[in-house]
């Protein structure tokens, strides 16, 4: 059975590096009625980023697609955000997931995945060579004097 | 993303200020090694103090300042990184040292 969200934003924006900071930003103001701590917020908006970027270096390298994020709540606590890509995709992703490991060239530093891995508390991605790829990462947020 | 330096007898200091992420990396980069180029410096200060955001992007400009100052044989320093952009440069595990609180 799906659980439904409480509640969920959904975006698409087109692979120009210059909606990272709108897509982390967007996500960001979503997460605030979650009272996340700044902390939290700059962990998410970390992971975003990430996510992001990820999808436009390398998922259209010579070309502009689509880029579509969703970011939902569950249960009043939990941040589920979905990545979709519908570009080249991954065909190693244990080996996209290593440290240091980038085919992105030296404007990249090959952190991306271990920043989203660190900073969130469960990343997935699924991906299929020519079909794209899915990244879905989730934070729960105790709001604050609350106990999980 | 600005980028200001300045430049005391052999040591160069760094300033960033802004967003630092995919988008700002490339000019970021760029300014660093136009300054590393004009100054050949024995020593690097890279100040974050005005960086308002950071991601992996800010790693790979740091790793590619470090590493140049090394082949000059010179010293690099990360200095003021604020809270957020210090987590990014500790899940690296690169050492920098982070902003004093000025409540």
């Amino acid at each position: 059975m799906k659980v439904k969200p409480n509640n969920y934003i959904a975006l698409e924006f087109l692979s120009r590096s210059a909606n990272e900071g709108f897509a982390r930003t967007a996500v960001a103001a979503f997460a605030a009625q979650l009272d996340p701590t700044l902390e939290e917020l700059g962990d998410i908006k970390t992971a975003v980023s990430e996510a992001v970027t990820n999808a436009i270096v390398h998922a259209y390298p010579d070309t502009l697609g689509k880029i579509s994020l969703r970011a939902s709540i569950f249960d009043g606590i939990l941040l589920e955000i979905v990545v979709r890509d519908k570009g080249r995709g991954i065909a190693d992703i244990a080996r996209a997931r290593q440290p240091l490991y980038t085919t992105g060239g030296e404007e990249r530093s090959g952190m991306g995945f271990t920043i989203m891995e660190s900073f969130m508390d469960s990343l997935v991605v699924r991906s299929e060579p020519g079909k794209g790829t899915v990244v879905t990462m989730k934070r729960k947020i105790a709001r604050r004097g609350t106990k999980l | 993303m600005d980028v200001r330096t300045t430049t005391k007898g052999r040591a160069l200091t760094v300033r960033l200020r802004g967003e630092l992420d995919h988008y700002a990396a490339r000019e970021a980069i760029l300014a660093v090694e136009r300054a590393l180029d004009a100054a050949l410096p024995s020593s690097l200060t890279m100040d974050f103090g005005d960086v308002t955001f950071m991601d992996s992007s800010g790693i790979a400009v740091a790793m590619r300042a470090m590493r140049r100052m090394a082949a000059l044989g010179g010293t690099s320093a990360l200095v003021n990184v604020p809270p957020q952009a210090k987590r990014v440069f500790d899940a690296a595990g690169i050492l920098c040292a982070a902003k004093e609180e000025t409540t």
